[in-house]
């Protein structure tokens, strides 16, 4: 128990400190190394919450994924001389004190809720024990949620057709 | 200590989801916006994932993937808008990107 919240401890630092880095850099590679740590924090989120399957999945896709596709844009459109300019645009006392509005009402809400957030003694009967992780999200994914299964893969089909025709110059 | 409730994941994704917030309002770069953008669906899914273990439940998990996999399109398709965007306009500052202004 302990060492889960000292993990835990370690990996909201890693989250909230690389989010902090992500949105203060000047340099855009910057930002993106220091998001890959914090996705890299949110997996070990994952870990310690035993969703080991998402864990892989945000390692891979996030990762090894996005976060490349994200580094190939940066070189691609060269933002080294954007770097010199004016990072924050003109809005940003309202935009700070709005999002700071909206922190303290979240706040409120969690510190007047927190009684009812104990959940553990009213838990459903569980999952059949002795399915692994991965054996209970494919059994879910693949009956209950096979329509919406399809409907995200055509998404994704949409999104890569769409993606060509607007990065390439001519069709 | 105290043992790590939900309540400490959700203080944790709420934060998460503010930081985004504040980078989707104040940054100028259009690619730091969208990695903004991918902080604040990581703190859905970090809710999503303290509540599926809070109650033993594994939908969660299943719409965890799904937000994931709106991400993935989301990034992809932003991408390729950004690249148009800078071959046509020749930056990326998000305020100076203003033909439909009048």
């Amino acid at each position: 128990m302990l060492t889960d919240t000292i993990l835990f401890y370690i990996f909201a630092v890693l989250v909230l400190g690389g989010a902090i880095l992500t949105i203060t850099r000047r340099s855009a590679i910057h930002s993106a190394i220091s998001l890959i740590v914090s996705l890299l924090g949110v997996a070990g989120l994952y870990l310690l919450q035993q969703a080991e399957f998402l864990f892989a999945v945000q390692i891979v896709l996030y990762v090894g994924g996005i976060m490349v596709l994200f580094l190939f844009v940066i070189m691609l459109v060269n933002l080294d001389d954007q770097a010199k300019l004016r990072q924050f645009n003109k809005q940003w006392a309202i935009a700070l004190v709005a999002v700071a509005l909206v922190g303290a009402q979240i706040g409120w809400f969690l510190y007047k809720g927190k009684d009812t957030f104990r959940i553990a003694d009213v838990v459903a009967p569980g999952t059949p024990a002795g399915l692994g992780n991965v054996e209970q999200v494919a059994n879910s994914l693949f009956s209950e949620y096979l329509l919406p299964f399809e409907i995200a893969s055509i998404l994704l089909l949409v999104a890569v057709v769409g993606s060509v025709v607007m990065a390439k110059k001519r069709i | 200590m105290h043992p790590i409730t939900p309540v400490h994941y959700l203080a944790l994704s709420a934060a998460l989801l503010l930081i985004g917030t504040v980078g989707v309002l104040t940054r100028r770069n259009i690619v730091i916006i969208l990695m903004s953008i991918e902080l604040i669906l990581n703190a859905v899914n970090i809710n999503l994932i303290a509540f599926s273990h809070a109650l033993q439940n594994i939908n969660g998990q299943i719409f965890a993937i799904f937000v994931i996999t709106d991400a993935v399109a989301e990034a992809a398709v932003g991408l390729g808008i950004l690249i148009a965007l800078f071959r046509n306009k020749e930056t990326v500052q998000a305020d100076e990107i203003d033909l439909l202004k009048w």
